[in-house]
């Protein structure tokens, strides 16, 4: 009979079914467990696939805080309470743009936002979301608590009274980093609307000048020189040296500011009127290669431990093209030592030196979250202090405190003085597009007995100097901070 | 136990599936649990038991587990569809009443089947006009030809035409069968076939590799040759072979006609199974695929939507096809929806279905955002159950639909005359290469083409003409099993 082909054909239909189970498997499971392997794109990684983006708007991010505990960034329903979409809102609109980030479908992410992204998306903890989930909690996302400060970040921004620059301050002993202001800023609200314009927007607002901006140090980088002077122990604060002006330094001669020419001074005269061919001359008998040592410790060279996403951190340094230099490349050490030649350095890489010289010594790194936090308060993750290294002596950082302090009593930073607690620091003027301009720098700490706050003020085109325009701001963020 | 008490209990499986199911749904809704919502699964399964009761009746030696599992799809459907939707739901649960209605009337006026074979030629005439209709009175849904609008109601013949077919197929070539091969009934000797099949062989070969012929065209081409050859040689009478060049040629005319490569190529398969059991011919088979696929080549290089659905089946992860419409997104989102399910699948009611924001209960209309993966509730239901129940709750689908194949080639196993045989073989064979056509499709194992999942996705036509089916097998089981048992022979 038929029966024979009957089998045959219901043969044919398990093989289609199983045809059809195993491309199942394929889809399901097998390809994205294949491209671990392959190195293909993943479906779930597919940039046509948006479903893990668009999930994670149906479940709040947690909030970003301040120091203190008010909201940088919320996530508000924009849906219904039956279908939720939740949207980022950034009550404080543009002051926190930069360190805070923003975090949109279209845009992508940046800043905290970034970073912390699986803290804030509740995916660092998958125990702890499963047991959330078993437990009948929603699965949404950790809070980040940041140390920034907003009283201190608002006063600093209306300091810089919308000139082009920033400031950023952290504690020394900590690296908690409490003010971080890039000028010009951008509101991260509108940033869903205009991802694309915003890159290419006049004065980049989208810029975080204080982690990416890479200027010229003018004399702030003194310190360095002075710390590797003191530290490598050929110098003492009292060595002197000829301090004329158009002394010969890499074969040039050096002016002084202002071309003014003293007698042999000390060290600390040096620093306090900060004397050029003196450092010059210090630099260049210390050599390059104890020059870059110093300048690497402080950390150049390299992007700072931050924790904000490594594309939004500069490194600072001598560079020749786009290219970083080291101690065996022909490099004017004399002139790198009073922040000209090469030389280039973000705001924060001088606010953490300032804060090295303020920690005895030691370099902390930098942070800007302090701890992540469950919605209902248990504390997931603390975010402790790491010390980076120690860069110079107790000693040595000691006797550069008391140079720094000496730079604020009676040299060219008087302006940062506050009343009642002595700050140390250590003005900057580099003349920058031909000495049209200059770039006005201001670093320095308070209380110089007990330090508590590091700061760094720089200002763009400004035709004032480190001493005018800079160390007043470093003045009132100090005086904020330190109440 | 009773046959029929065996499908009693085959019931509590899908009386266990409706109440998980929609539990499951409302808790990932967190909604209070409606009573109307609990009542739907209640309706349904008193509908069930309703059915059940009126096999009892009716057909008392039929099969004890076609009717359970077609519930246990037609559940699994309506959990699916009510997370998608409560409306569309409610919808689909009336159509699975009047789909029962139709089932019953079925059995009550089709006592016995051999009547359906006077009528056969009328049936053949109708299952073309309803395939003709949609290309006349309908429009085209991305180019295919497969639905009609009659008001409220989108009414797709096709479903319906596939049973006029199968029954016109099965009642011709149980009649025609001894004589269609001079009534040579045994199979060709085996030299014979080898010597064919050898001399084609070479053939292509030396095509391809001496001449330079392109691959596809010549093998195809020599296929088809050994095949007629293989024909030829059995001297079939040409009278008799005149109807079945007929149905192919319908078959291929329908490829023009309706322009849809999954359905042509259901028909077409349930043709061929019909043909070669009652032939035991694989010369016909072999020639029948190599023309269709001569067809479908030459569609797939012809007509732009054809060849829009080919290429995006080839290559889906072009960008350009994947942006263009009509192009590869549908599928590749398919593929996107069955991996974020994995094994165990996200849960009911838990995947994203629609952006967020939208609410769920969006009818799919304008003004409504699309959903991430289009038509969930049709064409890529399968998807949406592989999201939501992974791997395991797809495949627990393909096994069900693979137990209910093997149901219905058991009857034609067990029945002892030739048109049984043929229609359940054809009928069960039209239901498996259906479902092979949609999840092959949606999970990119052939070109996706738009034909549901029978008794699972949402769609009244569908549902209506699988019951059909659902009742001729019963009663083709009942006659069949009757049969046996009077002869003690099993």
């Amino acid at each position: 009979m038929v029966n024979r082909e009957i089998a045959r054909v219901f043969g044919l239909v398990v093989a289609l079914f199983a045809l059809l189970i195993g491309f199942t498997s394929y889809r399901a499971v097998a390809h994205d467990f294949l491209t671990r392997f392959s190195g293909d794109t993943a479906y779930s990684e597919n940039s046509n696939n948006r479903r893990s983006l668009l999930e994670e708007e149906t479940q709040p991010r947690g909030l970003i805080l301040s120091a203190d505990g008010e909201d940088l960034a919320k996530s508000d329903n924009v849906g219904s309470e039956s279908a939720p979409r939740y949207v980022r809102d950034y009550p404080l609109d543009d002051l926190f743009a930069h360190p805070v980030g923003y975090s949109y479908l279209d845009c992508g992410r940046s800043g905290l936002e970034r970073f912390y992204n699986d803290a804030l998306t509740g995916r660092s903890n998958e125990f702890g979301t499963i047991v959330d989930t078993l437990l009948g909690g929603t699965d949404q996302g950790d809070d980040l608590r940041s140390n920034l400060d907003v009283e201190a970040q608002q006063l600093a921004t209306d300091a810089l009274g919308g000139e082009p620059g920033s400031i950023v301050a952290l504690e020394p002993q900590t690296g908690r980093v409490r003010v971080m202001v890039s000028v010009p800023s951008y509101d991260p609200n509108t940033v869903a609307d205009q991802c694309s314009e915003l890159n290419n927007a006049e004065g980049s607002p989208i810029l975080n000048r204080a982690t990416q901006a890479l200027y010229p140090p003018g004399s702030t980088m003194k310190v360095i020189t002075a710390a590797a002077a003191l530290d490598s122990g050929e110098f003492e604060p009292t060595s002197t040296v000829d301090g004329r002006s158009g002394i010969d330094i890499g074969g040039v001669p050096l002016a002084n500011f202002g071309g003014q020419s003293y007698g042999s001074v000390d060290l600390t005269t040096a620093l306090t009127n900060s004397v050029n061919t003196v450092w010059g001359q210090v630099a260049e008998q210390l050599g390059a290669r104890t020059m870059f040592e110093y300048m690497e410790r402080f950390g150049m060279g390299e992007p700072p431990p931050l924790d904000l996403p490594s594309a939004e951190l500069a490194p600072s340094g001598v560079f020749s093209k786009g290219e970083p230099l080291d101690a065996g490349d022909p490099v004017d050490i004399g002139r790198v030592a009073i922040g000209q030649e090469r030389l280039l350095v973000t705001p924060l890489q001088m606010a953490e030196v300032a804060a090295t010289v303020a920690n005895g010594g030691v370099r902390m790194a930098p942070r800007l979250g302090d701890e992540v936090r469950a919605r209902d308060g248990r504390v997931r993750d603390e975010i402790d202090p790491v010390e980076v290294r120690r860069v110079m002596k107790a000693s040595s950082a000691e006797e550069l405190t008391e140079m720094m302090a000496n730079v604020v009593r009676e040299g060219s930073g008087t302006a940062a003085a506050l009343e009642g607690i002595e700050v140390a620091g250590k003005t900057g003027t580099a003349e920058v597009e031909g000495g049209a301009t200059n770039q006005a720098w201001f670093i320095g700490f308070a209380p110089r007995d007990d330090p508590k706050m590091a700061v760094a003020v720089t200002i763009e085109r400004t035709d004032g100097q480190g001493g005018t325009v800079a160390a007043p701001i470093a003045k009132e963020v100090l005086q904020e901070l330190l109440q | 136990m009773s046959g029929r008490t065996r499908e009693f209990f085959g019931l509590v499986p899908v009386s266990l599936l409706v109440t998980a199911g929609f539990t499951a749904v409302l808790i990932a809704r967190s909604d209070e649990i409606q009573t109307v919502t609990v009542t739907y699964g209640a309706v349904f399964l008193v509908a069930c038991l309703l059915g059940h009761l009126f096999i009892r009746w009716r057909l008392p030696y039929a099969d004890p587990y076609l009717f359970p599992l077609a519930a246990l799809l037609a559940a699994f459907g309506l959990v699916i569809i009510y997370r998608i939707n409560e409306d569309l739901a409610r919808q689909q649960a009336q159509w699975f009443i009047f789909g029962l209605a139709l089932f019953s009337l079925t059995i009550v006026f089709l006592r016995d089947l051999r009547a359906l074979q006077r009528y056969r030629y009328t049936i053949a005439i109708a299952g073309i006009v309803l395939l003709a209709m949609p290309r006349i009175l309908g429009e085209t849904q991305n180019g295919a030809f497969l639905a009609i609008d009659l008001g409220p109601i989108s009414f797709q013949p096709a479903e319906f035409a596939k049973l006029a077919i199968i029954i016109f197929l099965a009642s011709y070539l149980a009649d025609n069968r001894e004589v269609l091969l001079g009534g040579r009934t045994a199979a060709p000797p085996l030299s014979r076939t080898a010597a064919i099949g050898g001399a084609a062989a070479l053939v292509a070969l030396f095509l391809i590799l001496v001449l330079g012929a392109p691959a596809w065209p010549s093998v195809l081409g020599c296929v088809l040759l050994a095949a007629i050859a293989a024909i030829v040689a059995e001297r079939p009478s040409l009278k008799h072979i005149g109807p079945l060049l007929l149905v192919w040629g319908m078959a291929m005319l329908m490829l023009f006609v309706i322009r849809d490569l999954g359905s042509s190529l259901m028909f077409f398969g349930g043709f061929l199974v019909v043909l070669y059991v009652a032939t035991s011919r694989l010369s016909f088979v072999v020639a029948g695929i190599s023309l269709f696929a001569a067809g479908a080549t030459f569609f797939a290089t012809s007509v732009t939507h054809v060849q829009n659905r080919v290429s995006a089946w080839l290559d889906p992860f072009d960008q350009k096809l994947i942006d263009m419409p009509g192009g590869s997104g549908q599928l590749v989102q398919s593929f996107f929806a069955q991996s974020d399910g994995g094994l165990f699948g996200r849960g009911l009611g838990k995947s994203l279905l629609y952006p967020p924001g939208i609410e769920q209960n969006c009818t799919p209309a304008p003004g409504c955002a699309s959903p991430l993966v289009p038509l969930p509730d049709t064409d890529s239901i399968y998807a949406l159950i592989a999201n939501e129940l992974g791997l395991f709750g797809a495949v627990a689908v393909l096994l069900v639909c693979l137990l209910f194949t093997a149901r219905g080639f058991r009857i034609a196993v067990i029945a002892r005359d030739e048109f049984t045989k043929l229609l359940a073989v054809g009928l069960s064979a039209v239901f498996a290469l259906q479902v092979f056509v949609i999840v092959g499709g949606v999970t990119g194992a052939i070109p996706l083409t738009g034909v549901t999942l029978p008794f699972v996705s949402r769609g009244g036509s569908s549902l209506m003409a699988n019951f059909i089916l659902v009742a001729l097998l019963l009663i083709l089981s009942d006659g069949a099993r009757r049969a046996a048992e009077e002869k003690g022979q099993w």
